[in-house]
């Protein structure tokens, strides 16, 4: 299920131009994440993918097809959606949340119950949660709701919407984690949106920045973005323009771990350097790191 | 006091409940709650509609405050008059039915517009970015949820409409009001007395009743946790009902 965006422009109805001509190709059973600030346009670009937004001009389409063609409620219907703080039902349960599009499209009750009790296993929560509601769950917990109910029609898409940005740095590394893990197994067309770059990083096949307008800033893998930021905005957007992502070791470690600064003197992490040799990394064995941070895991990627 | 004592007897006296030359209390009873069903009816005919259509699509909530507040102003004798006096209707029930339906479309507008509005943006996003129909989100999402401020609104209405409808004797209608404007008439306070007590009881339990509806209305999983909702949504630390705490991200 590859998506692509032909030329796509939208421009609100007060006047504002969220997106200008955006191009792009979202390679199917693969990540790919839009990231920048807030009001660069990457929300608006996820939701015309299931026609919450309709552009203004340029097409869309989906394995070819252009989905200004598909009747909108349909389409969604068969696209996963996970957004910020959940969007769960309040007045049903964990269990009817995740069976709620399954039940639309016409699967039996019982049926629908049952696969979103599957669903709960897979996204790691217990089933005894299935008949709580929603405010009886943590934040951490209800966005599990969310991916679990955007995976219950067995989407070939799955768009994200900032999924992890209001839960602590230890869930989000969590469910970040478990993003990773289930999206090794079920291969889908996934577009996430996300503000934080160490986040797109993490989880991206394809990582797009984007400046103001929807205007691309660079495409690429997250190794070919930190080797050759394309400008100064990518440059400073990643952080190596401040010496974030140049990390150089601190003398006088004692043993065998040798710390790691970053150009302005924040300790990254540690790096095991037996006898003071940098052991480089192979296909057989990698160079122990640690960071103090999430913040830094991508740095060894430099 | 005595008379107020004399009143209860009054209404406690079998007699006077059934039918002699005049209608009894009971006949003046099933009157009232008749005009002030049909008077409900037509107001929420009318109104429900239009706040949920306010409500989902966010148009002409302006217009919607500037009439209720403008028909809530209205004198309601002087509407009664004009609507009793100036239209000859056919069949004639709608006559003090038009004007206490005109008297129980504003608060049931308000509350209606305002449940349907209240109910949080993103869940009806969420549900409309999931494949439902516009109907489907007002009919499973912005209903349900805002259904205790509909009947809030509902309630209002007919609390209203029940002790308004005593007017109608005014014209010849059989209600409470028969009783009361006795007193008035003929110097007969006691019935007067008994009456109004009858109508403050009435409304009262009326009332009372809708406030329990309104209670039940309440969707389980919002009632119990509206405020938790925000405080998960910030990912602290929350307990379950039953008292086991849940640890995060499980």
């Amino acid at each position: 299920m590859a998506i692509e965006f032909r030329h796509v422009s939208k421009t609100f109805p007060d006047g504002t131009t969220a997106v200008e001509d955006f191009s792009l190709s979202i390679p199917s059973h693969e990540t790919t994440v839009l990231v920048g600030s807030s009001g660069c346009g990457k929300t608006t670009l996820l939701r015309m993918i299931n026609r919450m937004v309709d552009p203004s001009s340029g097409s869309i389409l989906i394995d070819g097809e252009d989905i200004s063609g598909i009747p909108p409620v349909g389409l969604r219907r068969r696209i996963g959606y996970v957004m910020q703080n959940s969007g769960l039902l309040p007045h049903r349960t964990v269990a009817d949340n995740v069976a709620t599009v399954p039940m639309l499209t016409g699967v039996p009750k019982r049926k629908a119950r049952e696969d979103a009790l599957a669903l709960l296993d897979r996204v790691g929560l217990d089933r005894g949660l299935a008949k709580r509601y929603p405010a009886q769950l943590s934040g951490g917990q209800q966005q599990r709701v969310g991916v679990a109910r955007g995976l219950a029609v067995d989407p070939n898409i799955l768009l994200m919407d900032e999924p992890f940005g209001a839960v602590d740095p230890i869930v989000r590394d969590e469910l970040q984690q478990e993003l990773l893990r289930l999206q090794g197994s079920l291969g889908k067309t996934v577009v996430f949106v996300t503000h934080d770059i160490d986040e797109a990083f993490l989880l991206g096949n394809q990582v797009v920045i984007l400046q103001r307008g929807g205007r691309v800033a660079q495409v690429g893998s997250p190794k070919e973005i930190l080797a050759n930021p394309a400008n100064d905005f990518v440059a400073d957007f990643i952080g190596a323009k401040r010496g974030k992502r140049r990390l150089t070791a601190e003398a006088g470690a004692s043993g065998d771990e040798v710390l790691l600064v970053d150009a302005a003197g924040y300790a990254a992490g540690v790096i095991t350097a037996p006898g003071g040799r940098l052991e480089l990394a192979t296909a057989g064995s990698s160079p122990k790191s640690r960071s103090v941070s999430n913040k830094t895991d991508q740095a060894g990627d430099a | 006091m005595i008379l107020l004592l004399q009143g209860v007897a009054w209404l406690l006296d079998p007699a006077n409940w059934a039918d002699s030359a005049t209608p009894g209390l009971l006949s003046q009873l099933l009157g009232q709650l008749g005009i002030t069903l049909a008077s409900i009816v037509v107001a929420v005919v009318v109104a429900v509609p239009l706040g949920v259509l306010i409500g989902h699509t966010g148009r002409g909530r302006l217009v919607a405050i500037v009439a209720s507040n403008a028909a809530r102003a209205l004198p309601t004798l002087g509407l009664f008059s004009v609507v009793v006096i100036a239209l000859t209707l056919d069949p004639q029930w709608l006559a003090p039915v038009i004007p206490l339906a005109l008297l129980g479309i504003p608060p049931l507008l308000a509350g209606t517009y305002a449940g349907i509005e209240a109910v949080d943006g993103q869940v009806v996003d969420a549900a409309r970015a999931m494949g439902m129909t516009e109907w489907q989100v007002l009919l499973r999402v912005e209903i349900p949820l805002g259904a205790p401020l509909i009947v809030g609104g509902l309630r209002a209405a007919v609390l209203q409409t029940v002790a308004t409808a005593t007017l109608a004797s005014f014209y010849g209608f059989t209600t409470i009001g028969n009783s009361i404007l006795l007193g008035p008439d003929s110097n007969q306070y006691i019935p007067m007395i008994g009456g109004s007590l009858l109508v403050t009881v009435l409304a009262l339990a009326i009332d009372g009743l809708f406030a329990l509806l309104q209670r039940s209305s309440a969707p389980r999983g919002v009632s119990r946790g509206a405020r938790r909702t925000t405080n998960a949504a910030r990912g602290r630390f929350i307990t379950s009902p039953a008292g086991t705490p849940i640890s995060r991200g499980n």
